[in-house]
């Protein structure tokens, strides 16, 4: 019981982290979904452009000197400018994040797996993610480069793999335990063994759980790659470009660079949620009134 | 002849040292195939631990039980029995054919004998035309309808509703009522039902036993010869009225 | 759950707590001494070398904080220790900060829904922009404002913690049942009371679980934010130059990415003991 009090305690901070991502609905054809849309999200829009226009018209007025505050036409003519080299940084950046976000998240899977299976293990295990949760994890990331050199981005990767590891670790253990047991009931009165109730009832149930990190997870890994670039390395990336074009004062660069990594973190959400569509079309958040 | 339940002095005790608690016991327990037997009572009298013992979700700490002759594990293995929970625990992600099926993959059931048995069952609680959809579509009626296809669809020969119509308005309690009756009359098959309603033990039963809490046990049995078709005019002949007040009157004895 | 199973409960779950903990860091320990003693043996250097130049001994680790990190200066415990409370100071600021602000404006959202409508939208776009990945820039450019680095960095710190508070604040003000509120209202409360003798005592376990989130993130932000050039007396700066000396002496570098782990969890631990004081009565009463 206390046990469980945990596991869910500390998934509900993990929650509370998917809570910030919103869930956008992609690829929403009803009209049903559109007016969702529209109704949710485009006074949202209308004020993110309202804060733009103000924001270059009031630098403008006042005279603001660039290195203050940039104008969103100066991001703007930078970002076309620069245009190759914030992408080809931008996309090796994405390489160290998609890579460790692999590796993360299938080490998490499995240790789900031993969790829901072992209750020794999963009792180990608590301690260990509680503690991680509290620690600055980015501190590894000097360590992983000197471990698998500083150029190679493995120790980017390895980074990322962490700190994406326990937010998936932990939700999708609560998924796979936190089953009806009345579920569980039906399927010992119908003499399921505990692989079929592990296939049939656990994995569907934990999916919704597991999709929830896996959205905290992408907007992390990207994130958690970035600072991982900081502890040093090749300065082709987004991190470096970003501390560099900074320390010169060339903020609208280090602006567009910014831009495109949130044009990326977007793109790899939206790919997570459309995953999420595919896998488990049942669930309630793509539920319509028909 | 041989019972599909059988139990001689039953008993659970949950936990054990200083802080054990006796749910249940020396219960005795006579049914005949085509039997409906509901077993009515307070909360904590011990009704659900019965039934989940009879289907093997529970291990007895005294005594002896046997389903159809066997060990409540054999029988469970063998899906002597089906199982209608108070929640009618569909899997959200399957549709309403495949919850039914759920059951018949288990039991590994070639597919097409599968899809047909599914179909037969769920003409058979009048849901054919909601095969498609998912659990949340339904009311909370049909849902309870698809838990008890899916019960019947291996064709046990006992079926064992745990407070299933609990979470039902008053109206539709009744339509299930008839319902049931209607299934249990098609298939001839034995029911054990936990309830909490007396109106709904007398209607539907053709025996009646009253539990008594701390620790539980069977305190009265009750025969309801009632005519074996029910329907409404049932509902208001003096003799259902004659029998509630009797089983009122078992529970108030239990009671003091 | 009765009251006397709960208290037992509730003290053993602390030994138990501590001793698995232990039991985590000797198990830790072995696997890492293990992996040495066994790569070593079969010469394998994949993924990482278990030489001591890579993977220096436990021990060693252990040993370096008690070593001078400077030739006679004093020992790396009292140094780090020193960086580790630099940084955490940085983090407490910011968090107080951006906790009060956080808490005040969930109290307005949830009292006012035309500030809601007015002001949410701006508080989920401040978001958008990933702080802590570009908190060193931050730093650079508050440094080109003549902000001093370490208030630059405690604002990362309160601008990491104010939102989970936001969000938290309003869900626990809003989480008593509409039935709880018609009864204070049955009593002729003012609204001021139903905010301080039913919301907020009802919001703490969700304030406390933001506020716990918002610690961690801001010690990150803290560390990270320290790591341009030129900032002295930091985590962040000493991580970079022990891992810049990794070669001479690695146990350096393992010893400082220890105290830092420590001082993530002793100020998120501050806020767990801090939640149970504060929450752990109300929690009791509930189950």
């Amino acid at each position: 019981m206390t046990e469980r009090d945990d596991i869910i305690r500390e998934s509900r901070e993990t929650d509370l982290l998917s809570a910030f991502e919103g869930d956008v609905p992609v690829g929403g054809r009803t009209p049903a979904a559109i007016r969702e849309f529209g109704g949710k999200y485009l006074p949202a829009l209308l004020s993110f452009f309202v804060v733009i226009f103000l924001w270059e018209g009031l630098t403008r007025l006042f005279g603001i000197e660039t290195f203050v505050l940039p104008k969103p036409s100066e991001i703007i003519t930078s970002f076309i400018e620069t245009w190759n080299v914030v992408w080809s940084a931008g996309f090796k950046t994405l390489y160290e994040a998609v890579g460790g976000f692999v590796i993360g998240v299938s080490a998490a899977l499995l240790t789900s797996f031993a969790a829901a299976r072992w209750v020794r293990f999963r009792e180990g295990m608590l301690p260990v993610a509680i503690a991680a949760n509290a620690t600055p994890i980015v501190a590894l990331a000097p360590i992983f480069n000197n471990w698998f050199s500083i150029t190679s981005p493995l120790s980017k990767m390895a980074v990322v793999a962490v700190v994406v590891y326990f937010p998936v670790m932990i939700n999708t253990t609560r998924g796979l335990l936190e089953v009806d047991q009345a579920e569980l009931e039906l399927m010992r009165s119908v003499a399921a063994t505990p692989t079929e109730t592990m296939l049939r009832v656990r994995v569907p149930h934990a999916l919704p759980f597991f999709f929830a990190s896996l959205k905290v997870a992408s907007a992390l890994s990207l994130i958690a790659a970035i600072v991982a670039e900081y502890f040093g390395g090749p300065q082709d990336v987004l991190g470096q470009y970003i501390i560099n074009r900074a320390n010169l004062f060339q903020f609208p660069d280090a602006w567009a660079a910014i831009l495109v990594a949130s044009i990326l973190g977007v793109a790899f959400y939206v790919l997570i949620l459309a995953a999420e569509r595919l896998f488990m079309p049942w669930h309630v958040s793509f539920r319509t009134s028909e | 002849m041989t019972m599909v339940v059988d139990a001689r002095g039953v008993g659970k005790v949950f936990g054990g040292g200083a802080e054990a608690v006796q749910a249940l016991t020396g219960i005795d327990l006579e049914m005949e195939t085509g039997d409906f037997i509901s077993l009515i009572g307070p909360s904590g009298c011990g009704k659900s631990t019965l039934l989940r013992l009879v289907a093997d979700l529970l291990e007895p700490t005294s005594g002896e039980l046997l389903i159809n002759a066997k060990s409540p594990s054999r029988a469970r293995l063998d899906r002597d029995y089906g199982m209608v929970f108070q929640s009618a625990t569909l899997l959200d992600w399957r549709t309403v054919r495949k919850n039914v099926e759920l059951p018949l993959e288990i039991m590994d059931v070639p597919t097409e004998e599968r899809s047909k048995r599914a179909t037969e069952m769920l003409d058979l609680v009048q849901l054919d035309q909601f095969a498609d959809h998912y659990p949340w579509q339904l009311s909370g009626g049909m849902q309870q309808r698809v838990a008890i296809a899916r019960a019947l669809a291996f064709q046990p020969s006992l079926l064992l509703m745990d407070e299933p119509f609990g979470a039902l308005d008053e109206m539709t309690r009744e339509l299930m009522q008839q319902e049931v009756l209607r299934l249990w009359g098609e298939t001839g098959i034995s029911v054990v039902f936990v309830t909490h309603s007396i109106p709904e033990a007398v209607f539907l039963s053709t025996r009646v036993l009253v539990m008594t809490p701390r620790p539980g046990t069977i305190n009265t049995e009750i025969v309801i010869d009632l005519p074996a078709e029910r329907d409404l005019s049932t509902r208001e002949s003096p003799r259902y009225f004659e029998l509630i007040t009797e089983v009122r009157e078992a529970l108030r004895r239990g009671e003091s | 759950m009765s009251e006397s199973a709960g208290k037992t409960s509730s003290s053993s779950k602390v030994v138990r707590g501590g001793f698995s903990i232990l039991a985590v860091i000797v198990a830790f320990v072995i696997l890492w001494e293990g992996y040495k003693f066994i790569w070593t043996a079969l010469e394998w250097t994949e993924p990482v070398n278990p030489s001591n130049r890579t993977l220096p001994h436990t021990w060693t680790i252990v040993g370096a904080l008690f070593q001078p990190a400077q030739r006679n200066g004093p020992i790396l415990l009292f140094v780090e220790l020193k960086a580790a409370i630099f940084t955490l100071r940085e983090a407490l600021v910011g968090f107080l900060i951006g906790g009060s602000i956080g808490f005040w404006l969930g109290v307005l959202f949830v009292r006012s829904q035309t500030a809601e409508r007015a002001f949410m939208p701006y508080v989920v776009a401040s978001q958008t922009v990933p702080i802590l990945a570009i908190a060193p820039m931050v730093v650079v450019w508050g440094g080109k404002l003549d902000i001093p680095q370490w208030l630059t960095v405690s604002v990362i710190a309160a601008y990491l913690t104010f939102f989970p508070v936001v969000i938290n604040t309003m869900r626990g003000l809003r989480s008593p049942q509409p039935t709880a509120v018609e009864l204070m209202r049955s009593y002729a409360s003012a609204p001021r009371e139903v905010l301080w003798k039913l919301q907020v005592p009802a919001a703490m376990p969700y304030i406390f679980t933001a506020l716990k989130v918002s610690a961690a993130a801001s010690v990150i932000g803290a560390i990270v934010g320290e790591l341009p050039a030129g900032f002295r007396g930091g985590l962040g700066r000493d991580l970079l130059q022990f891992s810049q000396q990794f070669t001479a002496a690695p146990q350096k570098l393992f010893a400082s990415v220890i105290v830092a782990g420590l001082a993530g969890m002793v100020f998120v631990g501050a806020i767990t003991l801090a939640e149970h004081r504060f929450v752990a009565a109300t929690r009791r009463q509930s189950t």
